[in-house]
């Protein structure tokens, strides 16, 4: 009678969780135990529909956790495409929009093709400290199956293609700093080498297994980057920086004027830029769970307080709060949390976007003139500033209790004591710094000689939409 | 016949072109302009740069009249497109030596 009851109870529990659920691991559908002969022995008999519960429920924590990363992978990509394009677009003279926006359209083409056959397994693959391997090129082995290095609830297609987004935006920021002058065939040569070169070594060092500044996977100098401030925005802005002084300045740069063609791009691409930040930020949680809600509120908090704070300074200083200074400031505040976001909690977000908020203002207006050099749309000024700054801060402000990823207990950052880390911190920062300044010198050095790198001074001056694409932007006689 | 080139400020340019209506001048071409005289400029800041922009937008108002109409326009013009401020802008009058009418080939006034 008892056994009946407990075979019935289980079998209405089954019942009720039998949503159709996609099984990444393809095993056949085994049949209900209800509905074989009766077992002979009891105990099995519970063992085998616990086992078979415990498999459901792994299939909806994975479906949950699959969904949101699906939808994280895809608001990437809309940073870059249009949020991005839009924002340079809007930012650039008239006659360079679609080359600035195309820049960033190539990457999503050009990168994605990298990554799918050999990028991924280069950065992920492997337990090396420097470099993954070349197992998993053409993506070999990546299939639904998870991969549990990484994530052990998501198929490794869900994590390989999220990363992929990763990699497609961070070259496309460095174009914001040679905006207006740089040929189209030297932007293709010098990205797909500077894929190689900082990228993806980058990429495998702070996130791959091994990896010499990985936190969790047995790095030697743990450094805590959630969702790329070292990988992505060091390491791009600090490449734009380089960039910008090898090309020199735009012909007529200081003196004369050249304000945004449309500001109304740039609005639309920075608030596209801070929605899809939540897929770049909480969906570094690789995971539906708390720890996605804790990055999401403080990628939002750090970018709120960011735009508040660039907005005051210049307030203070102009009189006026211009709605580039408040758009530039959310951006500068998305920059500066991304290592920080599953790290801290909302109270220090806000911090880490005032401070962000106002040190890329100082930077982008008074060090840039300070130094005179022309980082046209400020790539350096915000995203290698801003991604140092959140670096550092990362340091201070990481606590256990947001994300225990040194071990239960063990405490994170500054705020629960352990100021070493913002050393660990230091030594991330340095060796992004590092590997940009050293990668991109040698490597503009190379497309120089194969490609070249700047237009000509006529070029240049008739516009780069015309001289490398044959097309204009708007057509406003037709 | 005269031309007459009215640069005025943008604001008053409906009170200008319905006043001309009713002074029974239908035709004209009307431009959007920049420009300045003595009128200052205003500064733009872009993330801490700043432009001083002094091309300001104005209409420039182009008109073909016979002889007898130009002291009725003029007036009319000054009178509706004046603010008092600088930047009302300026007219101008010259002479015209042959008007003609594509669809008809029309010349002289009865073309205007």
């Amino acid at each position: 009678m008892k056994r009946a009851v407990l075979c019935c109870c289980l079998w209405m529990g089954l019942c009720f969780l039998s949503v159709p659920l996609p099984a990444q691991t393809p095993t056949a559908a085994r049949p209900s135990p209800a509905s074989s002969a009766p077992a002979p022995d009891p105990a099995k008999d519970v063992n085998d529909k616990l086992a078979q519960l415990d498999e459901r429920v792994s299939a909806a924590q994975s479906a949950g956790d699959n969904a949101w990363m699906l939808t994280s992978a895809a608001l990437v990509l809309m940073m870059t495409g249009p949020g991005l394009a839009l924002f340079y677009g809007g930012l650039v003279r008239r006659k360079n929009t679609l080359a600035i926006m195309m820049q960033s359209f190539a990457m999503m083409g050009w990168i994605t093709v990298l990554w799918g056959t050999v990028g991924y397994g280069l950065a992920f693959g492997g337990n090396g400290p420097f470099l993954g391997d070349l197992a998993h090129a053409f993506l070999r082995g990546v299939g639904t199956a998870p991969n549990a290095d990484y994530s052990s609830t998501i198929p490794q297609l869900t994590f390989m293609v999220y990363q992929l987004m990763f990699a497609v935006i961070t070259p496309a920021l460095i174009t914001g700093a040679t905006a207006e002058r740089m040929k189209f065939s030297g932007t293709m040569l010098f990205m797909t080498l500077w894929f190689f070169v900082v990228y993806v070594p980058l990429a495998h060092m702070v996130w791959g297994k091994g990896g010499l500044l990985n936190a969790s996977l047995g790095g030697k100098f743990p450094c805590l980057d959630f969702a790329g401030g070292t990988v992505v925005h060091i390491s791009s802005g600090v490449s734009a920086l380089v960039c910008a002084l090898y090309l020199g300045k735009r012909v007529g740069f200081p003196k004369q004027p050249m304000p945004p063609h449309s500001l109304v791009l740039s609005f639309i691409g920075a608030c596209l830029l801070w929605v899809g930040w939540f897929g770049f930020n909480a969906g570094s949680a690789l995971a539906a769970g708390g720890l996605a809600s804790s990055a999401f509120v403080a990628t939002h908090f750090g970018a709120a307080t960011a735009a508040v704070g660039w907005s005051a300074a210049e307030w203070l200083k102009n009189g006026k709060a211009s709605a580039l200074g408040a758009i530039s400031g959310a951006v500068a505040g998305l920059v500066a949390i991304t290592p920080a976001a599953g790290f801290v909690r909302p109270m220090p977000a806000m911090v880490i976007g005032l401070v962000a908020g106002v040190g890329c203002y100082l930077m982008v207006t008074k060090v840039k003139a300070l130094f005179g050099y022309d980082d046209a749309l400020d790539a350096f000024g915000v995203h290698g500033a801003g991604g140092t700054i959140g670096a550092l801060l990362t340091g201070v402000f990481a606590q256990s209790v947001v994300n225990p990823i040194f071990g239960d207990g063990k405490p994170v950052g500054g705020r629960d004591g352990h100021w070493g880390q913002v050393g660990n911190q230091l030594v991330g920062v340095l060796f992004a710094w590092g590997l940009a300044l050293v990668g991109t010198i040698v490597i503009l050095k190379i497309t120089d000689l194969i490609t070249g790198f700047r237009v000509s001074e006529e070029h240049e001056v008739e516009g780069l939409d015309v001289t490398q694409h044959g097309e204009e932007a708007y057509y406003l006689e037709s | 016949m005269m031309k007459l080139e009215a640069i005025i400020q943008p604001s008053r340019f409906e009170s200008v072109k319905d006043a001309l209506r009713e002074v029974g001048i239908e035709g004209m071409t009307v431009t959007e302009v920049r420009g300045h005289g003595r009128q200052k400029g205003h500064t733009e800041v872009y993330r801490g740069r700043e432009y001083t922009v002094d091309l300001l937008p104005k209409i420039k108002l182009e008109m073909v009249l016979p002889d007898k109409l130009v002291n009725t326009v003029v007036d009319t013009i000054l009178k509706t497109a004046k603010t008092g401020k600088i930047g009302d802008g300026k007219i101008f009058l010259s002479r015209v030596d042959e008007a003609i009418r594509i669809r008809n080939e029309e010349r002289g006034e009865s073309a205007l």
